[in-house]
């Protein structure tokens, strides 16, 4: 097992720069999520860890091992594509033990390790079976099982559980994180689904335009997110974002939006006059009849225990809010909304990034 | 518009029985979504509406008039597929005329272009009208698709996964954007998902498919709150409902027959416990809520929590069932 470390990584594709000067550590045993929306240089940065791509300039360490310019086949690792490819003629059995077999290895140690990944991913009673009938989530063992026998330091895994459908990409992803437990081998995962992430990471990187634009547990990427980007990449419905002209100074607890006065965590920044933008989950607002932040429902749609209810406020913004099943909202009601104060972001709508306030503070006393 | 009625309808390919006995009635202006996994005859059931397929057994009715036996085209149904099929030398204008410029409707000129733009402010792409189709983004495209078959007035819309190919935030703008159409045109559709939030949202009732067979058709409500099988129960929530041996809550009254107790995430109370018979094992952190894997005897029991209860890994607990549903031995459920 091991470390990773990217330093400086950098790749260009002629005039397009695919990753911008990264630099991160994945830590030995980490589950790690790049995730971003397409074309953000997640997969690049993987294909450059697991040496398929070299990078421009900067250096990947293995270990403590400098890997950045070796070739694939010596780094010693294992990587997972979206499409499990399989060989179609061949069972079970050979499918997993084939990279065993074309390194030499004795037979009864690739049988011992064949048992070993086909029990860890509880497809025992399927050795023997050809791969050609079989379900899309066995197959997909099978492919991981062709990983997983190898024993790598670390597992790439490039959109894994893409194809497959929404049921049974929940399902795998508990199996994949329950493997990782079992394994604890250090992974790094690329995937364009914030819910995948949020769901299996120990560290998230947000990528966009080839930039990590937050690196941090799956929490304080959702309850602090650093830029508007994150803001809106992060979440079911995301964050709503409600912009306003105004300045705010260090110990300020409020804001005013648009004319009304709107309670906040005390903010720990600076900014002058200028365009600010509001962050506000939809589990954090609520519906009363006395809200000054006035609105309209414009649609609810119930989801079982939850609904979410879409608005148009009176001042132009729309946005959604996540309400109980059971409250009732009837589309055209006019309401007025209250906010959770004590979990609103701030950003700066010129940087885009987040302004300092009091929970940042306390994450970093912990 | 116009209601339809499919009446034991059956369709069988070579061995496999794509659709059974299926009884199923759209009334005029609803919107029934049918939810099942790959294979369960959902489209099998679409295409036997639009006369692409014939039954073996059964009628299917359009209004008042028996069509079983026509073809396709005087049902006047409007088909929108999963993948959208735009005329690349077109404009979006042209696209969207194409079906009122057949020669069998006969539409005048004038009568083209105002229906073209109605539809083209209903969905937002009044601005788009003189774009090559090509110069679209996919969710705009997807649109044009769909507004090509809105702009004729058909007894029924059938849709067959038509957001399947757009990304997440497009296709939940555009469930937003169906569900007012289908309010403001009071449209008729038969529309086909695997995406149980589809379903849930848009559907004035859902219908359930099962291997061909309609297992429960009713609001989104009371399919979730008030499923008749394990099975239907599994369809919509997620994470999916809990379903444990009656074994494992020996304290919980249940009918005689109970063998397997189904338990929605949010319907636990978990309380910490020194001497608890649960274990937290994982705690996942999903923003507005955490789910908690909490293994029970030889169960994983998944439990909706608040992200600020501060429960942890390692810790052990226990759990209080508030609103659990009985199964029999196969499947069906049992009431008190």
């Amino acid at each position: 097992m091991a470390e990773i470390r990217i330093e400086n990584l950098h790749k260009s594709f002629a005039s397009f720069v695919a990753v911008r000067d990264s630099n991160f550590t994945v830590r030995n045993g980490d589950f790690f999520c790049l995730l971003g929306p397409s074309g953000c240089g997640k997969t690049t940065t993987l294909r450059m860890i697991a040496g398929l791509e070299l990078p421009t300039s900067g250096r990947i360490l293995l270990g403590d091992e400098d890997v950045t310019f070796k070739q694939a086949s010596a780094r010693d690792i294992a990587f997972v594509f979206q499409l499990f490819a399989l060989y179609p003629h061949m069972n079970v059995r050979a499918n997993i033990s084939y990279p065993l077999r074309s390194q030499g290895m004795a037979r009864d140690e690739v049988r011992r390790r064949v048992e070993e990944a086909a029990k860890t991913l509880r497809i025992t009673h399927l050795l023997d079976r050809p791969v050609s009938g079989l379900s899309s989530g066995d197959r997909q063992r099978v492919a991981l099982g062709r990983a997983i026998v190898r024993e790598p330091l670390c597992f790439l895994m490039d959109e894994p559980l893409g194809a497959l459908d929404a049921e049974f990409r929940e399902l795998m992803c508990g199996e994949l994180r329950a493997l990782h437990d079992r394994l604890g081998a250090t992974t790094v995962y690329v995937t364009h689904d914030q819910l995948e992430a949020m769901s299996m990471a120990d560290t998230i990187a947000v990528m966009n335009q080839g930039l990590i634009e937050q690196l941090g547990s799956p929490r304080e990427i959702y309850d602090r997110p650093a830029s508007l980007f994150v803001a809106d990449f992060i979440g079911s419905p995301p964050m709503n974002l409600l912009p306003f002209r105004g300045k705010v100074g260090h110990g300020d607890r409020h804001v005013r939006l648009n004319g009304v006065a709107v309670e906040v965590p005390e903010i720990h920044d600076n900014a002058g006059e200028g365009d600010l933008v509001l962050g506000v989950r939809p589990e954090h607002v609520q519906l009363t009849d006395d809200g000054a932040y006035r609105a309209r429902v414009v649609e609810s749609e119930y989801l079982g225990t939850t609904q979410i209810v879409t608005l148009a406020a009176a001042d132009g913004n729309g946005l959604k809010a996540r309400l109980p099943a059971d409250t009732a909202v009837r589309a055209g009601d006019q309401v007025g909304l209250a906010f959770h104060a004590g979990k609103l972001s701030l950003f700066d709508a010129q940087s885009g990034r987040a302004l300092r306030t009091r929970l940042h503070a306390e994450a970093a006393r912990g | 518009m116009a209601e339809v009625r499919l009446q034991g309808v059956s369709k069988r390919f070579g061995a496999t029985e794509a659709v059974s006995g299926l009884d199923l009635a759209v009334a005029d202006g609803e919107f029934v979504v049918l939810l099942g996994p790959t294979g369960a005859g959902k489209t099998t059931t679409l295409r036997l509406v639009a006369g692409l397929e014939r039954p073996d057994a059964g009628r299917v009715f359009i209004g008042a008039r028996d069509v079983t036996d026509s073809t396709p085209a005087p049902r006047d149904v409007s088909f929108v597929f999963q993948q959208y099929s735009l005329y690349p030398h077109l404009s979006v204008f042209d696209n969207l005329a194409f079906p009122l410029r057949s020669p069998a409707r006969r539409m005048p000129a004038a009568e083209v272009d105002a229906r073209v733009r109605e539809i083209a402010q209903l969905l937002h792409i009044e601005d788009k009208l003189d774009n090559r189709a090509t110069q679209l983004s996919g969710g705009q495209m997807q649109r044009v698709a769909i507004g090509r078959a809105l702009v004729r007035k058909p007894t029924v819309y059938l849709m067959d996964e038509p957001l399947s190919s757009l990304d997440a935030k497009l296709r939940a703008e555009m469930r937003i954007e169906l569900k007012r159409i289908q309010r403001e045109l009071g449209a008729t559709i038969l529309y086909v998902t695997h995406d149980q939030t589809e379903a849930m949202t848009m559907a004035s009732r859902i219908g359930v498919l099962e291997r061909g067979r309609l297992v429960q058709l009713g609001t989104p409500r009371e399919i979730y709150e008030d499923p008749v099988n394990a099975y239907v129960a599994t369809r919509l929530g997620s994470p999916s409902i809990n379903l444990v041996p009656r074994s494992l809550f020996p304290g919980v009254a249940a009918p005689a027959a109970t063998v397997t107790i189904g338990v929605r995430t949010e319907h636990v109370d978990i309380q910490r416990s020194e001497t608890g018979p649960g274990r937290v094992q994982r705690v996942e952190h999903l923003g507005d809520q955490n789910h908690l894997h909490v293994s029970l005897a030889d169960a994983d029991v998944i439990v909706l929590t608040n992200p600020d209860d501060g429960l942890r890994a390692g810790e052990r607990v226990t759990l209080t069932l508030t609103a659990p549903l009985f199964f029999g031995a196969d499947g069906a459920r049992l009431r008190h």
